[in-house]
């Protein structure tokens, strides 16, 4: 059966592959007086060849802000994104070259972070995706795995984040949410049991737009940790990080 | 002389008649045509809409395959490790990156000499599995030559990031800093060399110390 259906994978793949490559590529004509062709996608990278005004060069690729190019002459090379922007459609119209933006950042939807920080004294590494339900409002839900001295564990909840000013480009955000907790003592310690809590928290947060897609987030949470024990554990948590919208 | 006359006029009135008619179908058709000329703008603005697909040029700032290579994990000894690697090209010198790999540890030169009698670890703490996020950089980046017609892109990159190493029995905060090569042997395929420590604080020789655990690889990712 599996190799059923890998021959089936196969097939589509083989179905599915020239219609792949015959994908029609964007053809642009070079509108300053020359176009520079570098041999790699990077500023060091040395000019190599220039196509002159009214060549027709076909855009193969990108890779970050620079496009791999073809030219009517069969030249391949590398086009900054600021030069190929100076090119004119086969239509007669400027190309524009879209990169997601301050525009973008202002009405995303989906957001996903990546922090480092400490959990009452152990080391966490936060994972979160949040979905913006309003300029104002948005649901995350977190992942955390902490390492301490003594004790390791895991912390997954749910949170609602509201931003009360997100026109800012460095806003700050409340947060409140709730989640389980389970820790776990070092292997090498004369072993108590693994315990999971239930924990509630409330924090202060800030973002800060930097380019395109990127942000910084920075936290500071007081979380609870309903134990069964007597007595409610109360711990001080921060963290530090990126984070991107798509 | 007079029935000529007559048959002149007569035809003179048929022609004028019919030219008369002919005249009146004409100016009709005139009319027509201004009433036409009316009912049509000057400037049509109904020009057929032209279906412009412009061509989305493709995109490859992501970067994933996996390595293999050794791992010296600190009293351990040397072992194989293997592992993938998905990368995300912020700018031309910039990206992020996402590892996840495994080793198994080997016996310990207490353990060795002391026989089998008296293992430290059991098989299954034995294995060591790490995951790192790192932000690395293209410090310098160039290209190498193969003989007088073909020349590779290259980089060397440092990377510094922090994930969790799960060994012994536990999970293990992790900085991990490190230096590689990377050669483009294709437009879409990239060579690595790779050289990282995977530090973290154990005790499970029975003092706190601090592990360094060097790891040589060498990998393939493919650019999408």
């Amino acid at each position: 059966m599996p190799a059923r259906i890998l021959i089936a994978l196969l097939a589509a793949l083989v179905l599915v592959a020239p219609a792949y490559a015959k994908r029609e590529t964007l053809k642009v004509v070079v509108a300053e007086p020359y176009i520079e062709m570098h041999t790699g996608p990077g500023r060091g990278y040395p000019v190599f060849h220039v196509a002159d005004r009214g060549a027709q060069i076909e855009v193969l690729k990108r890779r970050t802000d620079w496009f791999e190019v073809r030219t009517d002459r069969g030249v391949t090379g590398w086009v900054r994104d600021a030069q190929l922007a100076q090119t004119l459609q086969t239509s007669g119209e400027p190309l524009v070259i879209s990169d997601p933006g301050w525009d973008d950042f202002a009405s995303r939807r989906w957001e996903t972070s990546l922090s480092l920080g400490d959990f009452d004294g152990a080391s966490s590494i936060s994972l979160t995706g949040a979905w913006r339900m309003s300029a104002n409002l948005s649901v995350e839900l977190l992942a955390a795995q902490l390492s301490g001295d003594y004790s390791d564990g895991w912390m997954a909840g749910l949170r609602l984040v509201h931003t009360p000013f997100p026109d800012w480009r460095i806003s700050p955000y409340l947060l409140l949410g709730t989640g389980v907790l389970t820790i776990s003592p070092r292997a090498s310690l004369v072993s108590t049991e693994d315990r999971t809590d239930q924990y509630g928290q409330a924090g202060l947060g800030l973002r800060a737009y930097l380019t395109r897609r990127f942000m910084f987030r920075a936290e500071y949470t007081g979380d609870i940790v309903f134990t069964s024990r007597d007595d409610n554990e109360e711990v001080e948590e921060w963290k530090a990080g990126f984070a991107f919208f798509f | 002389m007079e029935s000529r006359i007559r048959v002149f006029l007569l035809r003179l009135a048929l022609l004028g008649m019919a030219a008369a008619g002919a005249a009146g179908c004409a100016s009709k058709s005139l009319d027509r045509e201004a009433e036409a000329d009316q009912a049509r703008p000057v400037i049509d603005p109904q020009v057929e809409r032209r279906d412009v697909s412009r061509p989305k040029v493709d995109t490859e700032d992501f970067e994933v395959g996996g390595y293999i290579g050794f791992l010296s994990i600190e009293d351990f000894g040397s072992n194989t490790v293997y592992g993938a690697r998905l990368a995300y090209h912020i700018t031309e010198g910039l990206f992020a990156e996402a590892t996840l790999g495994q080793s198994d540890a080997g016996k310990t030169s207490y353990e060795i000499l002391s026989g089998s009698s008296a293992p430290l670890l059991t098989s299954d703490e034995r294995e060591f599995r790490y995951y790192d996020f790192s932000l690395g950089y293209n410090l310098l980046p160039g290209e190498v030559f193969i003989g007088s017609n073909h020349a590779f892109n290259s980089a060397l990159y440092l990377l510094v990031g922090a994930g969790s190493t799960r060994f012994a029995g536990d999970d293990y905060f992790t900085f991990t800093y490190g230096a590689g090569y990377r050669v483009l042997a294709l437009d879409w395929l990239a060579l690595h060399f790779d050289v990282r420590d995977h530090m973290f604080d154990i005790d499970i020789t029975g003092e706190d110390k601090s592990t360094h655990n060097i790891e040589f690889t060498l990998g393939a990712t493919v650019f999408f």
